[in-house]
């Protein structure tokens, strides 16, 4: 008899992790309360467990479950407007049965709550814990660890961030063609948010990696739902792709290891098949953005997996492009890197030269590139300075070491 | 050249922040300090009590006075300080983005212009 509570508890978890965001969505789109759908379900979901047990889980576990959340949801409308003057939201509709409807015949209602979350007046910081929340049904003290803020404030901002949705009526809707460019741009931001979570560069931190698989899933969650949206295919192919050399990056140690110096044999040519073809579903839709972009860079990495070379020339081309739709920092420092390989180490250091952005001269992998090139280049003393500087900007122990070692290699080498 | 890190949060309690919550934060901290140790860039770090602890002292009217609380009183209080050794306001900037603090709070950043140590008076340069 001791199992069954725990079937029970586990069939109630099994409906948290599949099905968590359809419901939540489902039952916050026609209020706009997030808040308040969330309360309803945990209800329907802490009754589950107290009563599934007696009675054994329900053939439907999520029409179950749905409907008793409806319920409460209405019962709270009802007594909230019987108490003040609360409009009373559109309960109605809520009406039909849903005990005998799969999951997967209902509507899915998590695209516009994605579009809810990435809102122009929700505040960015935001959107990506918001999503993280109610479309995947994460805890919100694990969100709070993952980005290092202390649990109440983020728990409180979250509060706050629903109650504006809620009070200033931000519609649960999927924008339509004119809208549709920049509001899909705000909710892929987000995803890739979660995806590069990156204060850290503190050793000793472990949570890097902790939210890039559910980045991952909400890539493709929204590729498979908007097919036809070419940059929604391209962040999910660029996600799957970066992330199929995860295990490839770092030493058991914690150790990070540089792209070139990787052991092909652990990047994972599953993931990296489908990351190819989502790429190929968005480069049929022709028209190039710049997740596109940069997912074409991960692609052309992965493919020495296969062709044993890296196609450098490809990968200009690639960074041209990217520079033109979406300048950074980051992408100019790795086109004067690939300039290198191809042109040399003086034409990279060029290159480097030519960077105006603002910033640069604070800007780590600017500096460790430039030592690089110019100890290429033979230029010892230029090469140690820039070394010395990249050191300095460098909160990261295994980059910091690797890059002493590196200095001292080309110290020794350039004395008699 | 030294910098000092001026760490400017609100109080754990005035936000009901709890113990508990306040163990990641902590944990946070420590990998921060040992990063800045592991370095070579630390000098010093002071985290500071609540400053219904502190006290004020002054005879600039003349008479000795004592008052509890501290000199400003604002929202957000000086709540520690990490002093670091780096070559230039680039790496103190670097780091000043990596603190902890950042994230519910403002951290400033400013140079130190003197600092006594071995029995004399040394320029911070």
């Amino acid at each position: 008899m001791a199992e069954q509570p725990v079937a029970a508890r586990e069939a109630a978890e099994q409906v948290v992790r599949n099905s968590y965001g359809r419901l939540l969505a489902l039952l916050a789109a026609r209020s706009g309360d997030i808040a308040a759908a969330e309360d309803a379900l945990a209800d329907a979901l802490e009754r589950a467990v107290t009563i599934w047990p007696a009675t054994g889980a329900p053939a439907n576990p999520e029409g179950w479950i749905f409907t008793v959340a409806r319920n409460r949801l209405r019962d709270h409308y009802r007594s909230a407007a019987a108490q003040t003057s609360v409009v009373l939201h559109d309960v109605n509709g809520f009406d039909e049965t849903w005990d005998d409807i799969s999951i997967d015949s209902i509507p899915d209602e998590r695209l516009a709550l994605l579009f809810a979350c990435a809102h122009p007046a929700i505040d960015p910081a935001m959107r990506t814990p918001l999503m993280l929340q109610t479309v995947l049904g994460l805890d919100a003290n694990l969100i709070a660890d993952a980005y290092v803020i202390p649990r109440p404030a983020m728990a409180q901002r979250l509060v706050r961030t629903k109650r504006r949705i809620r009070d200033t009526r931000i519609p649960f809707h999927v924008p339509d063609r004119s809208e549709m460019p920049a509001r899909l741009t705000a909710v892929l931001e987000a995803v890739y948010g979660a995806y590069a979570i990156d204060w850290r560069g503190i050793s000793g931190t472990t949570l890097r990696d902790s939210l890039a698989s559910e980045a991952v899933y909400l890539a493709e969650l929204i590729a498979d739902l908007l097919p036809n949206e070419p940059e929604a295919l391209g962040l999910a192919a660029l996600l799957r792709l970066s992330s199929s050399r995860a295990s490839a990056r770092v030493e058991p140690s914690g150790e990070p290891i540089p792209l070139d110096e990787q052991d092909l044999s652990l990047w994972d040519a599953v993931a990296i098949e489908r990351g190819e073809t989502y790429l190929r579903s968005a480069y049929a839709l022709r028209q190039i953005g710049r997740f596109q972009l940069e997912a074409a860079i991960e692609s052309a990495h992965c493919a020495r997996a296969k062709t044993g070379r890296t196609d450098h020339r490809a990968l200009l081309a690639l960074y041209d492009a990217l520079l033109h739709v979406a300048p950074s920092l980051g992408a100019q420092v790795a086109r004067a890197a690939t300039i290198a390989e191809l042109n040399g180490p003086e034409a990279g250091v060029a290159a480097l030269d030519g960077i105006s952005s603002a910033g640069v001269e604070r800007f780590q992998p600017a500096w460790a590139t430039r030592a690089h090139l110019l100890a290429q280049a033979g230029n010892t003393v230029d090469a140690v300075h820039a070394y010395e500087k990249a050191i300095s900007l460098t909160t990261d122990a295994w980059t910091r070491t690797w890059l002493r070692e590196r200095a001292t290699r080309v110290i020794a080498a350039g004395t008699p | 050249m030294r910098y000092t890190l001026l760490l400017n949060n609100p109080e754990p309690e005035d936000v009901n922040i709890s113990e508990e919550d306040m163990e990641p934060a902590r944990a946070a901290f420590d990998a921060y300090a040992k990063s800045l140790a592991d370095a070579g860039a630390l000098v010093n770090v002071d985290i500071l009590q609540p400053v219904a602890a502190s006290t004020t002292v002054t005879l600039r009217n003349g008479s000795l006075q004592i008052q509890d609380g501290p000199f400003a009183d604002t929202k957000e209080k000086l709540n520690g300080v990490f002093v670091i050794d780096v070559p230039d306001l680039d790496a103190a900037l670097a780091w000043a983005e990596k603190c902890p603090a950042t994230q519910y709070g403002v951290v400033e950043v400013r140079p130190t212009a003197l600092f006594f140590a071995d029995g004399q008076w040394r320029s911070s340069q």
